[in-house]
């Protein structure tokens, strides 16, 4: 039977979903949070922001308020059965938006970039970003990111072979990229981070694929083998940079390192990071005719 | 945890260093990249009484209006590195006495700094709903219609208001050592 969409039930589900993502940290990510206060020196700078940033998630949950002012690029990942209407989808998908700023759950954030006038309800060309893939289920799953100015402003794209860091097209150049960025960023992406990366694609998809990494758990391990290997060798060594939280030094860097593969052209090896800041907000729907529910 | 009185004086700043955690009360004034344009360039005087003493807070807030009254719903720091190029000039001219904002500052900031009396603060990045609450009141707004919500300059009532002194008035920044230990093992990491 063919899925049939309520649009009006649709834009009151996403307006709920970005309420949550807004307003309140995936479980996952507030107990690596919680592993990485603990685990920092008792009096340290470190211990007292991380025990500062966890209350504030806290209070965002209590108040129904946003974790962090600045409420991000919108990033929705949908997924769809055949024969819905992209267009409907995408209509109420940008009411919600429109509907969640007045309700400031998010900063009016899209900014014309010829004449800099702020459009006041965070739509616009290409705001919000909405991505679609179809699926056999009778249901929409909607993922959402919302990733912030300053961590963003710290993702990066390098291509390979780079003669300045000796990195070849190999996992081990791979590594090299990543180290480097992490180091740049300093404490600028609000640290402790999630690094999404995408390795090969174009310029384009490799960074898609990155940022559609920080929708995997903290804990879980890649089912590609050489990329997990390489997953938990950077989480190590990146909180051996000793930047800290916010950069205040400390040993808690990275909170997750997550990497995907893309195939990409004989000519161009890209190695692409999206860095993702501590308040670290994406949460999943599942809308079918009946029933939504949320991760 | 240093408790201070907004204006401040440079003695107050003068006894600051890299490291200490204070509080602050009183009234700050917001201002990003729109704001550090235009007082530079038209520098207006209706602000200068306002800014003299006080510190200017690198914020662009989640607000809402009810019954009139504006309130400040997450306002947490913004990357600070931006106002680099104009940062020390405004503080000189506005007589500031601090900078809050997030990521620390470079070279040219901290010799402001240094030169007039003032520090860089670094506020909890991300905190926004924690920070919005020790803002008691917005007293006013300017510029709101042109530069738009983020990019404003709010004036805020703070009280107890949390960060952590990073670049104090005597040349040192705690971000310059950070980075410097952090290049070191980034080196040897990448083993070349």
């Amino acid at each position: 039977m063919a899925f049939k969409l309520n649009k009006e039930k649709f834009r009151d589900a996403v307006l709920e979903l970005i309420r949550l993502t807004s307003t309140e940290l995936p479980r996952d990510v507030i107990a690596a949070m919680e592993k990485a206060r603990d685990n920092e020196e008792p009096g340290s700078a470190a211990k007292s922001v991380l025990g500062s940033m966890l209350k504030n998630v806290v209070m965002a949950k209590a108040d129904s308020t946003p974790i962090c002012q600045d409420t991000g690029t919108n990033i929705h990942f949908v997924t769809i059965p055949e024969g819905i209407s992209l267009r409907k989808v995408e209509q109420a998908i940008i009411e919600a938006t429109q509907q969640a700023t007045a309700e400031a759950y998010l900063r009016p954030n899209a900014v014309d970039s010829l004449t800099g006038k702020n459009t006041g309800d965070n739509t616009g060309v290409m705001a919000p970003y909405i991505h679609f893939e179809e699926w056999d289920d009778p249901a929409i799953k909607l993922q959402l990111a919302l990733k912030g100015g300053g961590c963003e402003n710290v993702s990066t794209q390098y291509k390979l072979p780079d003669t300045s860091l000796k990195a070849g097209r190999n996992l081990e150049g791979v590594y090299k990229c990543i180290i480097d960025a992490i180091n740049k960023a300093q404490g600028l992406g609000c640290a402790p981070g999630v690094i999404g990366v995408g390795v090969g694609g174009d310029r384009a998809t490799g960074m898609i694929m990155a940022k559609k990494q920080l929708f995997r758990k903290m804990g879980d391990s890649n089912p590609v083998q050489q990329l997990d290997d390489l997953e938990q060798k950077l989480l190590v060594d990146l909180n051996k940079l000793g930047i800290g939280p916010l950069g205040f030094g400390g040993k808690t860097t990275v909170l997750g390192v997550k990497i995907g593969a893309v195939h990409r052209l004989p000519a161009s090896f890209f190695v692409s990071i999206a860095y993702m800041c501590w308040a670290d907000r994406h949460h999943e729907m599942l809308f079918t005719e009946s029933e939504v529910s949320y991760d | 945890m240093i408790k201070l009185q907004l204006p401040l004086t440079e003695a107050d700043v003068r006894q600051l260093k890299v490291g200490d955690e204070v509080a602050l009360s009183g009234i700050m004034v917001t201002g990003r990249d729109e704001a550090h344009t235009w007082l530079i360039n038209d520098k207006p005087d209706n602000v200068r009484k306002l800014l003299e003493g006080s510190v200017i807070y690198h914020c662009g807030p989640v607000v809402s209006k009810t019954d009139g009254e504006w309130k400040f719903v997450a306002a947490g720091p913004t990357t600070s590195i931006r106002e680099e190029p104009i940062q020390a000039d405004v503080v000189k001219e506005y007589k500031l006495r601090g900078v809050i904002g997030k990521g620390g500052m470079g070279p040219k900031t901290l010799a402001g700094l240094k030169e007039f009396g003032a520090v860089y603060l670094h506020a909890i990045g991300g905190a926004a709903t924690l920070l919005a609450k020790s803002v008691k009141k917005v007293t006013d707004v300017i510029k709101l219609e042109e530069f738009g919500v983020p990019e404003a300059m709010w004036i805020l009532e703070v009280e107890d208001f949390p960060a952590v002194v990073t670049m104090d008035s005597h040349g040192n920044s705690l971000h310059t050592k950070i980075k410097a230990d952090s290049d070191k093992i980034a080196k040897e990491l990448i083993g070349n």
